[in-house]
């Protein structure tokens, strides 16, 4: 609750000195995959492991979201069997991913992010184009 | 297709919003979730703004999309061949399910209406599924996001224009990813964008104008389950009509058959014509979804040896049954524009959600700069104003210049938000206004008589070219058009000796902004 608290005082008061975007990383296919290329804005806020750690944990997720396996096709049949009503019941295997991930993205700003000032905006909210990290200004902010 | 994630986010702010719209001034805003006390003082909004009802996303969608239901259902501009779909199948199946099917029940089976039934019921299902459904637009950029990219391709160039593409390896072919000028994103791979309903759409196949939307990722293989299935039901009903009447001209004799069942006539020209387009569409699609291609890279040749020895397809399997359960079965990503979303009045950065759910705030930096767009779109216009206001020269010029080289593009993200009252300003009008500096043999005096005018009409600005009727925000696309635009900036239009005829332009600019 602490963690969530400054991160509100934190938005509140803090100016954001930079945003930076992490692109998409096309070399797999469409899949949805992010750079992990560290940004040099970066480097004095946050370990680069712990970033790129970060960035590889939402890809592991995202390509869980479009994995083409037995699962996805049973459910892609029955889809199409029920003229794709079953939707209106029960989410989609991509959709819960996405739930799964959203999670992910507010436990690491609360407990590794926010601490340091930076605050990661889930791709979602920016059409899966990019991951955008906020950086705020380091006024009084604890390390 | 279901927003499950925001339905409670929804109602919640729904209520919060109607509370404290009965309280007064501010739009309060909970940024906490569900959380039932919410002990936040007012959040001052824009100055420029009052409170107002909260909108969803689709009402001010920038795209050439008409939205029904709410933002449930998502078509493009033109439905006109759409309908004409509808008519054609529910003619053609009520048809013969009236007159046919009562005389092939009684003499053959009464499966035929059943199965007759089934696939009809297939087939419109399939047709409005790919009809309504989102194909797969991506969002537009957010201004600081175009920024950012802007940024990144100047200090790439020198002094010639910038390169707009870049280049990708993907599994060892080199693919192109173009710049949008209209979204200000890179496009994905196999994206591209729709002139119709000028949108960036995923896995772009084609516009299809007898389904009324584009065929993209999302909606594909329900496009491709309507032509199978409404070849099956042509082919279907193709027979069986040949069959009714030739059953009867058995009995009756064939001008007779003809006479007692008309109607039979009508079907089997329509069923003809049909099956040699539609069942040809199907085997075109089918061999499509096979090798993984789209209309599009199809129609280009993309991927054909002609272009080079080593080109081929990167996105294919390898095998056609992989390509085709993939296409077909493969999973569906949900809509990634939040049709159904609550534009939050600014909140400098929305909290994800202590709940988990952090797909409840869409609502972000995003709608603070829409709604700072506005603000910014209100500031030009107020200097405008003064810049009319003054009868001479001014030293802050007008602001709105264009940028050079997108002079005859400018009225177009516009003029969509009028398509039905061309006079109807945005604040792209004014600037067409000023574009036009023909001389103008008006006398000073009506010039004047104008200025008065303006002057008791511009009571708030802030109300009029922003706060059009149909509710759309002209002014984030206005602003797509200049990104670098400080407001204001010395107008490239600003030439001494036309000063005259500058001013009554401008002046005729607000002419036509005041008559909103």
């Amino acid at each position: 609750m602490a963690e969530t608290h400054s991160l509100q005082d934190m938005r509140q008061q803090a100016a954001v000195a930079a945003k930076v975007f992490i692109q998409r990383d096309y070399t797999n296919g469409t899949v949805c995959q992010f750079q992990t290329k560290f940004p040099s804005e970066m480097e004095t806020r946050i370990d680069k492991q712990q970033f790129e750690e970060t960035v590889r944990t939402l890809n592991n997720l995202y390509a869980e979201a479009e994995k083409l396996g037995s699962q996805s096709y049973i459910e892609g049949c029955l889809a199409c069997l029920t003229a794709y009503t079953v939707f209106l019941c029960m989410e989609t295997h991509y959709e819960k991913v996405l739930k799964k991930i959203a999670k992910y993205i507010q436990e690491q700003n609360d407990k590794i992010y926010a601490p340091r000032g930076l605050l990661l905006t889930d791709p979602i909210e920016r059409g899966l184009r990019v991951i955008e990290v906020t950086i705020f200004e380091d006024r009084s902010l604890t390390r | 297709m279901s927003q499950i994630h925001h339905v409670s986010l929804d109602q919640h702010q729904h209520q919060h919003q109607q509370q404290h719209q009965q309280a007064g001034q501010y739009n309060q805003i909970c940024t906490r979730s569900s959380s039932g006390s919410c002990a936040e003082g007012p959040e001052p909004s824009c100055p420029a703004h009052r409170t107002r009802t909260p909108r969803r996303k689709w009402q001010v969608f920038p795209g050439r999309n008409r939205f029904y239901c709410g933002g449930r259902i998502m078509m493009a501009r033109q439905t006109g061949v759409f309908y004409l779909t509808l008519v054609l199948i529910l003619l053609t199946s009520g048809l013969f399910f009236t007159f046919d099917c009562p005389f092939l029940a009684s003499n053959l089976t009464p499966a035929i209406p059943a199965v007759g039934g089934v696939l009809f019921v297939f087939v419109m299902g399939m047709l409005f599924r790919a009809s309504f459904t989102d194909p797969g637009v991506l969002p537009r950029a957010t201004p600081d996001e175009a920024a950012d990219l802007e940024r990144q391709i100047d200090s790439a160039g020198c002094s010639r224009p910038p390169p707009r593409t870049r280049e990708v390896l993907i599994n060892g072919q080199t693919v192109k990813l173009k710049y949008c000028f209209t979204c200000k994103i890179f496009r994905p791979p196999r994206a591209s964008h729709c002139s119709l309903c000028d949108n960036c759409v995923e896995r772009f196949d084609h516009h299809c104008p007898w389904v009324g939307n584009c065929v993209g990722r999302r909606n594909y293989r329900f496009f491709y389950l309507f032509i199978l299935s409404l070849s099956f039901l042509t082919i279907f009903i193709f027979a069986f009509v040949i069959t009714h009447v030739i059953l009867r001209s058995n009995r009756t004799g064939f001008l007779s058959a003809l006479k007692d069942s008309p109607a039979s006539v009508l079907e089997v020209v329509v069923c003809f014509f049909s099956v040699w387009s539609i069942v040809g569409l199907s085997g075109f699609h089918t061999y499509l979804i096979s090798s993984n291609q789209t209309t599009n890279e199809d129609i280009k040749g993309s991927w054909s040896t002609k272009r080079g020895k080593d080109n081929f397809n990167p996105y294919s399997y390898g095998n056609i049954l992989t390509n085709c359960c993939a296409a077909l079965c493969g999973p569906l990503p949900p809509s990634l524009i939040d049709r159904r979303g609550l534009i939050q009045s600014d909140t400098p950065q929305t909290v994800s959600q202590s709940n988990g759910t952090g797909g409840g705030s869409y609502a972000s930096t995003q709608l603070h700069s829409h709604m700072c767009d506005q603000d910014q779109c209100i500031q030009s216009t107020k200097f405008v104003l003064q810049a009319a206001a003054t009868p001479l020269l001014h030293a802050d010029p007008v602001v709105l210049a264009p940028l050079p080289g997108k002079t005859v593009t400018m009225g177009g993200p516009c003029a969509y938000l009028a398509p039905s009252q061309p006079s109807l300003p945005s604040c792209g009008g004014d600037v067409l206004a000023l574009r036009d500096a023909a001389a103008d043999s008006h006398c000073h005096h009506h010039l004047h008589h104008h200025h008065h005018h303006h002057h008791h009409h511009f009571v708030s600005p802030e109300e009029t070219p922003c706060g059009t009727p149909q509710g759309v925000l002209p002014c984030p696309a206005h602003l797509h058009l200049h990104p670098h635009l400080p407001v204001p900036s010395p107008a490239a239009l600003y030439d001494p000796a036309s000063q005259d005829a500058l001013h009554e332009d401008s002046v005729r600019g607000l002419v036509k902004l005041s008559s909103v």
